[in-house]
């Protein structure tokens, strides 16, 4: 089965329809798959629920799929970046389902590994706790919550072979393997396919079983906040 | 004179040990990493994949796949790892992380904090919080002592939604230090220079014992 496809157009043909769940992998704008989310918008799917810790900005990031309203309902942790998120979702057009980020994680990685639910103490005697079973261990409350799957995945890796084995590159790998293991189908866009055997066996973060599909992309990178120190001078 | 924020993160800073695992919220908490002593051995945990967090990069180091979790261009160091956000909240939730220095809105005299949500203002999200005060060993929070307008945020109960419950072990505000033990309540244990317990007790609700 060939995994690489040309282009992220190419990826996407027939993965895609309304109503469909998605996982988006990054952190703010660190280790985003900036083409396939541009091939998302292309595709004209609509009333997604998109799962992504963030909401990207305005016009980077899945703000480009806010800015067509194509997502129905975030699931994010923090989407404070956003000012078209937070028109859209002050008016009522948008779902919004707030998840601590460690929970979030962890649903991603519950559902890929097929375990439906776990406990946490994560939001004990918090508004997240609302509706949720409790239930004690050794003395301590915890809350249930639930593994999550996707209809499709799209993640960022710095380096793929033709396996889909994946190399992320330092914190641009955040939610990303976990949202890789939890797609019914996952695609992976990466900066650069590199030849079967040049990437130590020992060293691969995500296993190829987890993605169905590879493109080379051209990535931006833009940066949220630029932050520098100067040199002191000689 | 009440401490400046500086001196509130050097205040913060004391409470670090030799050997500790470290996450730093942002704002305040952030500048404690500048007054981690010599003679102490820290880590700092950055809670979207990484420890062993450096300082901020010089212009021609910036590297866009190195952020911390406020989104800011930082640097590795030779002790530095990198992980995955489940791997990241394994550490935290599963209690490896020795302290946590936070910032808040509100904070009760049983150590409830609220400090990631305004109803009727835009709800921005508790990224880490809610992880970080349910699973990191002792919880530091730093703040100024009243809200702008004058109000107390040192609370007998919290009015804001709760980040997480009986979760602060200290506060740091400008005007002092108080501990917060379970069912023991607050006690004030310092009090910045040329403050007194007079002022304290005007701008705070909560109820605490002073020990100073």
């Amino acid at each position: 089965m060939k995994k690489i496809y040309p282009d992220a157009k190419a990826a996407l043909d027939g993965l895609t329809f309304d109503g469909m769940t998605v996982m988006s992998g990054g952190f703010g704008l660190c280790g985003i798959a900036e083409n396939l989310i541009a091939a998302l918008r292309d595709s004209g799917a609509k009333n997604l629920t998109v799962i992504s810790n963030n909401a990207g900005v305005d016009d980077f990031g899945l703000g480009l799929l806010l800015q067509t309203r194509q997502i129905k309902k975030m699931i994010s942790s923090y989407v404070g970046e956003n000012k078209e998120f937070e028109r859209q979702y002050l008016s009522g057009e948008l779902e919004l389902e707030f998840n601590p980020q460690g929970t979030l994680a962890e649903r991603c990685r519950a559902g890929g590994a097929g375990i439906p639910g776990f406990y946490t103490k994560t939001g004990v005697g918090t508004v997240i706790a609302e509706g949720k079973e409790h239930k004690e261990f050794n003395g301590e409350t915890y809350i249930m919550e639930t593994g999550l799957i996707s209809d499709l995945s799209i993640v960022k890796a710095w380096k793929a072979d033709e396996q889909g084995n994946l190399i992320f590159r330092k914190t641009a790998r955040n939610f990303n393997p976990m949202m890789a293991s939890a797609g019914k189908f996952t695609v992976a866009e990466v900066e650069e396919i590199v030849p079967l055997g040049s990437m130590d066996p020992d060293c691969i973060h995500t296993p190829g079983i987890y993605v169905q599909r590879i493109i080379k992309g051209e990535h931006e990178k833009r940066i949220e906040q630029r932050t520098i120190r100067e040199r002191e001078s000689a | 004179m009440p401490w400046d924020r500086n001196d509130m993160a050097r205040r913060a800073a004391q409470e670090l040990e030799d050997g500790f695992y470290v996450n730093l919220g942002i704002g305040i908490p952030t500048l404690v990493a500048n007054y981690i002593g010599d003679d102490i051995d820290v880590t700092l945990q950055s809670e979207n994949g990484m420890l062993g967090m450096g300082p901020f990069p010089y212009d021609d180091e910036v590297d866009p796949d190195l952020i911390n979790a406020g989104k800011q261009t930082i640097t590795e160091l030779r002790r530095t790892s990198y992980f995955s956000s489940a791997d990241s909240f394994a550490m935290i939730r599963g209690g490896h992380i020795d302290l946590s220095v936070l910032g808040a809105m509100e904070v009760s005299e049983n150590g409830d904090l609220a400090n990631w949500m305004i109803p009727g203002k835009m709800v921005k999200g508790m990224g880490g919080a809610m992880d970080l005060v349910a699973g990191v060993k002792r919880v530091v929070v730093v703040m100024d002592h009243a809200s702008k307008s004058g109000a107390p945020k040192l609370l007998h109960e919290c009015s804001l939604p709760l980040t997480g419950r009986a979760v602060v072990d200290m506060v740091i505000t400008n005007l002092g230090v108080f501990t917060i033990k379970a069912g023991k309540g607050m006690t004030l244990i310092e009090i910045a220079p040329d403050v007194s317990i007079d002022e304290i007790n005007a701008s705070t609700q909560a109820t605490f014992e002073v020990a100073v």
